[in-house]
C-alpha cells in the first residue's frame, strides 16, 4: 500500500447483464504516487470516464480494489458508507469546462467546498485567497466568473479542486478548451501544485499538445490500461 | 453557512423581481376578490347595524325585507309597541332603483323612515354634512358614495326631493349606498303610477258593476281613493328595552300579530348565508382559480430556473453537497419569490381597493392566511424542480 495518492488493483466495471452486459472496465491496475501527475490516454469509448467515475465514487465498480491515500475505500464493494462525504474531504475535481458556481464570486466558488463541510466562513475564504494568490488569480477573488477569462476560470476551477487538500485531484480534460500556450499553462499549474500540496493527479486527456509533459502514461483502450513512461518533456 | 439561494438571487435579481411583480399582480387580484367578499359581509353588517334595530318584524313565510319582498300593513307598528319589551318600533320601506340627478342617475337603496326624528329605527345614525330629514315630504339624506351634495336635486319616480344631509358608510348588502326620504313618500314611490295607469284603473273600476252600484254614492270614489293609497311597508325595526331578551320579544310579537320576526343573528344569516351566498361562491372560485394560476406559475418559473442550473447542480452534487442543500436551494428562491409576489400583491390589492365600485376591505388577518397560503404554495410548487434537480446524476459533471 502507498501511504498517500491513489492505487487501484483489477478494478473492474460492467454495465447490464447476461448477453447484453458490456465489461467498460476488464482489470484495471494503476498507481499514482503523491506530487506525481499522470496522464490517462486513450480513444472514446476505451473506457477513460467509467474510470474516472469509479475513481471518482460516481459509480460503483463490479470487482477489483481502490485504496485512497492510506484508506481502503473499495474491495469488491464500497467500504466507505458516506460517498459524498468521501468526494467533498478526499477527491479534487476539475472538468473539461470551469463549471464555475455562476451566482459565487471566484472566492466563495472556491471556499463553497469547504463551507458545505462546516468549515467557519472565515477560515474556508482564507484558504481559498491562499490558493488564489498561488494560483495567480488572487487579484480576481471578488470577480463573478463571468467576468474571467478562459485560462483564469480554469485556474480557478483548479484551486477549486485543491481546496480540501485531496490525496488525489481527478482531471477531466482540463485543457480541452484551451490554446496550446495556456494548456501547457494548466499542466504547469497541475504539477507545481501537485508537488506543492503533496497531492496525486490524473489527467484524462487526449491533447496531443500536453501528452509529452508527463513523465508517465497510462494508456486505456479496450478497458485494459497499458503503463507506459512519458517524455516528461519541460515546460520551458 | 453561505446562502446559494440568497447569492443566486441577487445574481439574477432583475429575474426575480419581474416575475416576483407578474406573480404580485396575481396575488392582489387575489387579496382584492377576497376584500370584496369581505365588503359585501361588511356592508352586511353595516347596514344591520346602521338601522338601529334589534328586531325585524316581516311578512310571514318570508324572509324580508332585504332577501325577499315583504309586505305588512303600516299600522302594525302601533300594536307591536304595546308588547312587553318593546321600547321604539317604527315602519320601514327599502327600494333598489335608479335615481336621477340632472343628467345622470345613480342605482340606490331608497329608504323610506318614518318622521320620529333621529334615534328612530332606520334613520341614519350619523351624518358628515347637513341635517336630518326634518320636513314630512320631499327631503333626503344621500350617502356620500351616492355622489349626491347638499342641495341637489334628485328625481324618484314622479317626486323631486333636496338633500339636505349626507351620510357614510350606509349601503346595502349588494353595495348600493343607501338615499333615506320620508315614510310615505317611499310608500308612495313604491306603488306609484303613471297617469295613464291610473286613469285605465278608474275607468276599469267604474266599469265593475259590484264596484259602481247606483244605490250606494260615494262607493265608486272609496274604492278608487283605496287603490290609489299605498298602506304597505316592508318591516318594522323595533328595539328593545333594556332587559329584554330578543327571543323572548321575537316570540310573542309572532305569535300575537301572525308575523315573521328576525333577530340580529338571523337577519345576518340571512344576509351572509343567503342573500350573497352566490356571490361569495363565485368569488371562491375566482379565487381557487387564481391561487392554482399563481401556482402553476411559480412552480413553472422555479422548475425553468432550476433547469438552467442543471450542470451546476450536478458539479455541486459531485463535489459533496448535501440533497437537502439543493433542495433547500431551490425552495428558498421559491418562498423568496412567493414574498415578493405577496409584498407586491398586499401593496397593489391596497392601492387599487378604493377604486373599486364596491366596498373593498382588506382584513389583516386575510393578509396573514395570505401570507401563509403563499409561502405553502411555493413550497408545494419547488417540491416538482426539486424532485427533478434530486434525479440530476452528478456524473453529468464528468464528460463522456
Amino acid at each position: 500500500m502507498v501511504d498517500k495518492g491513489i492505487r487501484i488493483e483489477g478494478l473492474k466495471k460492467r454495465y447490464g447483464s447476461g448477453d447484453t452486459a458490456v465489461d467498460a472496465l476488464k482489470g484495471i491496475d494503476m498507481q499514482v504516487a503523491p506530487g506525481e501527475v499522470v496522464g490517462l490516454v486513450g480513444p472514446s469509448g476505451s473506457g477513460k470516464s467509467t474510470l474516472l467515475k469509479c475513481l471518482g465514487a460516481v459509480i460503483e465498480p463490479t470487482a477489483g480494489r481502490m485504496i485512497l491515500g492510506d484508506e481502503l475505500i473499495y474491495d469488491d464493494g464500497w467500504k466507505v458508507t458516506d460517498l459524498r462525504a468521501l468526494r467533498r474531504d478526499r477527491i479534487g475535481f476539475v472538468f473539461q469546462a470551469p463549471y464555475l458556481i455562476p451566482f459565487l464570486d471566484v472566492t466563495d466558488n472556491v471556499a463553497l467546498l469547504l463551507m458545505l463541510a462546516g468549515r467557519p466562513n472565515g477560515e474556508a475564504r482564507s484558504r481559498a485567497m491562499e490558493l488564489l494568490e498561488a494560483l495567480d488569480v488572487g487579484h480576481r477573488a471578488k470577480a463573478m466568473p463571468s467576468q474571467l477569462s478562459g485560462g483564469e476560470q480554469q485556474r480557478v476551477s483548479i484551486a477549486r479542486g485543491l481546496v480540501n487538500r485531496p490525496p488525489v485531484i481527478l482531471a477531466d480534460e482540463p485543457t480541452a478548451p484551451l490554446d496550446s500556450e495556456r494548456a501547457l499553462a494548466v499542466i504547469r499549474i497541475l504539477n507545481d501544485m501537485a508537488r506543492k500540496y503533496d497531492t496525486a493527479i490524473i489527467v484524462v486527456t487526449h491533447d496531443e499538445k500536453i501528452i509529452p509533459t508527463f513523465k508517465r502514461i497510462y494508456h486505456i483502450r479496450d478497458g485494459v490500461t497499458y503503463e507506459e513512461a512519458g517524455e516528461g518533456r519541460s515546460f520551458d | 453557512m453561505i446562502s446559494l439561494a440568497g447569492r443566486d438571487i441577487l445574481h439574477a435579481w432583475g429575474k426575480f423581481v419581474f416575475t416576483g411583480i407578474g406573480l404580485g399582480l396575481l396575488i392582489g387580484a387575489t387579496f382584492t376578490m377576497a376584500g370584496v367578499y369581505r365588503g359585501m359581509v361588511d356592508d352586511a353588517k353595516v347596514m344591520l347595524d346602521n338601522s338601529g334595530a334589534d328586531l325585524w318584524v316581516v311578512q310571514q313565510d318570508t324572509l324580508g325585507p332585504y332577501a325577499e319582498p315583504s309586505s305588512i300593513y303600516d299600522d302594525t307598528y302601533r300594536s307591536i309597541l304595546g308588547i312587553s319589551g318593546v321600547a321604539r318600533a317604527a315602519n320601514v320601506t327599502y327600494l333598489t332603483m335608479q335615481v336621477r340627478q340632472g343628467e345622470r342617475d345613480v342605482r340606490v337603496l331608497v329608504t323610506g323612515v318614518t318622521a320620529d326624528g333621529p334615534g328612530t329605527p332606520g334613520w341614519p345614525p350619523y351624518l358628515v354634512a347637513g341635517r336630518q330629514i326634518t320636513r314630512s315630504h320631499y327631503e333626503a339624506v344621500a350617502d356620500v358614495a351616492t355622489g349626491f351634495k347638499l342641495g341637489d336635486r334628485l328625481q324618484i319616480r314622479r317626486n323631486q326631493y333636496t338633500v339636505v344631509g349626507l351620510t357614510r358608510r350606509m349601503v346595502s348588502s349588494s353595495g348600493d349606498p343607501m338615499v333615506f326620504i320620508p315614510l310615505k313618500d317611499a310608500q308612495e314611490a313604491q306603488f306609484l303610477k303613471d297617469n295613464d295607469a291610473i286613469v285605465r284603473s278608474r275607468a276599469r273600476t267604474a266599469q265593475n258593476p259590484a264596484l259602481n252600484r247606483p244605490g250606494v254614492p260615494g262607493l265608486l270614489d272609496s274604492v278608487i281613493t283605496s287603490q290609489s293609497s299605498n298602506p304597505y311597508v316592508n318591516a318594522v325595526l323595533v328595539q328593545l328595552e333594556a332587559g329584554h331578551v330578543s327571543e323572548d320579544v321575537a316570540r310573542s310579537i309572532s305569535r300575537w300579530k301572525r308575523l315573521k320576526v328576525y333577530d340580529r343573528a338571523q337577519m345576518e344569516h340571512i344576509l351572509v348565508g343567503k342573500l350573497i351566498a352566490t356571490s361569495s361562491r363565485q368569488i371562491g372560485m375566482f379565487m381557487v382559480i387564481l391561487t392554482i394560476v399563481s401556482a402553476a406559475i411559480v412552480a413553472f418559473i422555479i422548475y425553468t430556473l432550476t433547469m438552467g442550473k442543471i450542470r451546476e447542480i450536478a458539479v455541486l452534487k459531485l463535489i459533496g453537497t448535501r440533497n437537502r442543500t439543493i433542495a433547500a436551494l431551490i425552495m428558498q428562491q421559491a418562498i423568496a419569490l412567493g414574498l415578493i409576489g405577496f409584498v407586491v400583491g398586499k401593496i397593489t390589492a391596497t392601492l387599487w381597493g378604493p377604486f373599486f365600485p364596491k366596498h373593498v376591505l382588506l382584513e389583516p388577518l386575510d393578509a396573514v392566511i395570505g401570507l401563509v397560503a403563499v409561502v405553502v404554495i411555493c413550497i408545494l410548487s419547488s417540491i416538482i424542480a426539486i424532485r427533478a434537480a434530486l434525479k440530476v446524476d452528478p456524473a453529468e459533471a464528468i464528460g463522456g
